[in-house]
């Protein structure tokens, strides 16, 4: 017999029993859709949480200065200010692995246009800030070097701030406002950047050059960064190295004992969103296993299915080997019942289960990821199952004596 | 040369600790062309020497040569071919496939065979023709007689043009207007070449055949050849209607 015959007698089997062959499927069809959809929905939560960090900015060091100690009590990163402006330009002038370096000064404060007023974040920063956090402008143009050279009063506005003071659609570009009574020239508005994975609003903040903001918003002590510092590595291979490389820069600068805490901190952000993205993979993986198990009751099913028809059929099975039916045509009659089953069942599944995740996905505003080879692996397993599963029945059938089996009642 | 010949054939069942021989010693030889019954009470051994003819079982001990090839050690694929090619089988409960038309049925040697569409419809068509069925190829089992069923069951024993048809109490399951038409079925492939052997308990059925062949313990009581009787169907084999199925002959 060639294997199109002996899938074509396999189907014709089937058809006989068209309820129960496709009861026997549907196990397999829940089980490939559950193992489609959770991978699509694990997926989907991957990416989310990578878009999230990408927004954030890439391949981006966050350098926090030391703590304060009073009384044993540690005052947190951030408390003291350690950094020094010669710290910044020694990170931005002799680090190979570090692209770009901003300081970061912060405070809130209102800012008031003609109409209306808006609290925000007002941070001074550096062009090499919108770079590391590969942040444009969406419209007008970010401030220069010179502008940070020259203290110049101009000032970028968050999507959030912009729409706030000036309205939707509003060009604010050319405008003024007032920080704390200073008139700023409003020269751009940023790209909107959305939120952070814990949902705080990257848009709602404005920047002015560094220079500007302790001169005229908050002045500090004269040597002394009173904010944090960003730092852009060249790559994503080096950002790693250019943790390293600062931290001992910094070390060195700050006379560091060998045995002696660092008095700052360094956030890799790369490091967290691969714990982030690997915590996602977990989840997937997770949610894959908890569905592979349906895969394999699905499985269990088919074998069921099968040994009850091999009992069922024993006179059958003993009519065709008594007209020329060698052991190897019956095991593969079987077998080709249970493939086709099982193979019918992901295809199936495969179906439903995409569209299970496109719903799931629309519901949750995640994108919808379809991976062709969990397709294809998905396919392939329940094909598996099915040979794994049905390989023990068809055996069976193919053992049988024809002479008992004729004699079956 | 013998279409088949058994030398000292012996047939032991090993029950646990004691062992059971359904056949002792068991010596025949059945030319090309004969028509054969076999007899005798249950438990005599019949069925046994039925399957061994049929290649179904090995004998424990002696020789059987079919067309002169010894196949009593045959493995079993090779006497799947055997039974494929050299062997038609007729059964007394007709064991046709379930759901599956007279057609597909008769095809079932032919697909083992290796045949593919055409050739396979066209034979089995011939086939049912032989035993006049042609009207009913698509029809199922259930939808048949008993009569019809057990012509079905022949047409797919010829199907593979074979040289033995083996059958085992071909009659036991049909009433006695049945039974005539199927051995008159059986004595025309008989005068047609093929070597018949059929098993049955009743002797008016045993009366169409040209030798008969009387079991008993495992053995051989009596071979007494002579003329057959002529089996005289009522009503040409083919056109009747459904017959009421599985009403036995006293």
């Amino acid at each position: 017999m060639t294997l199109l015959q002996v899938l074509r007698v396999a189907l014709r089997a089937l058809g006989r029993n068209k309820m129960r062959s496709f009861l026997t499927a549907l196990g397999i069809v829940i089980g490939v859709s559950a193992v489609i959809a959770m991978v699509a929905i694990g997926d989907g939560a991957k990416a989310r949480v990578q878009q999230a960090f990408e927004t954030m900015g890439s391949n981006m060091l966050v350098v926090l200065p030391g703590s304060t100690t009073s009384g044993g009590a540690m005052g947190g990163f951030g408390s003291l200010p350690t950094l020094t402006w010669e710290d910044l330009s020694a990170i931005q002038t002799q680090l190979s692995a570090v692209r770009y370096a901003a300081p970061y000064l912060r405070t809130s404060s209102s800012v008031v246009s003609e109409d209306t007023n808006w609290s925000t974040s007002v941070a001074g920063t550096s062009p090499d800030y919108f770079a590391v956090r590969s942040w444009p402008a969406a419209r007008g143009a970010l401030f220069t070097v010179s502008d940070v050279e020259g203290s110049t009063k101009v000032i970028l506005l968050g999507q959030t701030v912009a729409e706030r003071l000036f309205g939707q659609g509003v060009d604010p570009v050319g405008q003024q406002v007032r920080v704390r009574n200073v008139p700023f020239q409003v020269v751009g508005v940023l790209a909107a950047k959305g939120q952070s994975p814990v949902g705080q609003d990257f848009d709602d903040v404005v920047f002015v050059p560094y220079t500007t903001f302790s001169a005229k918003i908050q002045g500090g002590l004269k040597n002394l960064l009173a904010g944090t510092i960003f730092v852009g590595a060249t790559g994503p291979q080096t950002t790693a190295l250019a943790e390293s490389q600062v931290r001992s820069l910094l070390r060195d600068r700050h006379r560091l004992a060998e045995k002696a805490d660092d008095d700052f901190s360094i956030r890799n952000l790369a490091e967290t969103a691969s714990a982030a993205e690997e915590g996602a993979r977990t989840l997937t993986t997770l949610l894959a296993a908890i569905a592979a198990v349906s895969l394999l009751v699905g499985g269990i099913g088919i074998m069921n299915i099968m040994l009850v028809s091999v009992t069922e059929r024993t006179r059958e099975i003993g009519v065709r080997m008594a007209v020329g039916a060698r052991g190897r045509d019956i095991l593969l009659q079987f077998l080709a019942e249970a493939l086709a089953l099982a193979v019918a069942g992901g295809i199936v599944g495969v179906t439903s289960g995409l569209l299970v995740a496109w719903r799931l996905a629309m519901t949750f505003g995640w994108p919808v990821l379809y991976r062709l080879e969990v397709i294809f692996v998905a396919v392939a397993f329940s094909g598996l199952v099915g040979i794994a599963f049905g390989l023990y029945p068809a055996r069976r059938a193919s053992r049988l004596d024809p002479i008992q089996a004729l004699r079956f009642e | 040369m013998s279409l088949l010949h058994l030398e000292d054939v012996w047939k032991t069942y090993i029950m646990g600790e004691t062992e059971l021989h359904a056949l002792r010693g068991v010596t025949l030889s059945v030319e090309a062309g004969e028509f054969t019954a076999v007899m005798g009470a249950s438990g005599s051994g019949k069925s046994t020497l039925m399957n061994l003819l049929g290649c179904l079982d090995r004998p424990t001990r002696g020789r059987y040569l079919l067309q002169g090839e010894d196949v009593s050690s045959l493995p079993p694929d090779a006497l799947a071919a055997i039974r494929n090619r050299t062997i038609g089988f007729v059964f007394q409960n007709f064991n046709l496939l379930p759901r599956t038309t007279a057609l597909e049925n008769v095809e079932l040697p032919l697909l083992y065979a290796g045949l593919h569409g055409a050739e396979r419809h066209a034979r089995a068509r011939e086939a049912l023709g032989r035993v006049g069925l042609t009207d009913w190829a698509h029809h199922h089992p259930n939808q048949l007689s008993g009569g019809q069923q057990q012509r079905v069951a022949i047409a797919r024993a010829l199907v593979n043009r074979p040289h033995l048809l083996l059958a085992d109490e071909p009659t036991g399951n049909l009433d006695s207007r049945t039974s005539a038409e199927v051995m008159a079925l059986l004595q025309e492939l008989g005068r047609g070449g093929i070597t018949v052997v059929l098993v049955t308990h009743e002797a008016d059925i045993a009366e169409y055949s040209s030798r008969v062949i009387v079991m008993r313990d495992g053995q051989v009581r009596s071979d007494v050849r002579r003329t057959a009787r002529r089996a005289e169907p009522e009503a040409p084999a083919g056109e009747q209607h459904a017959d009421a199925a599985g009403g036995s002959a006293p």
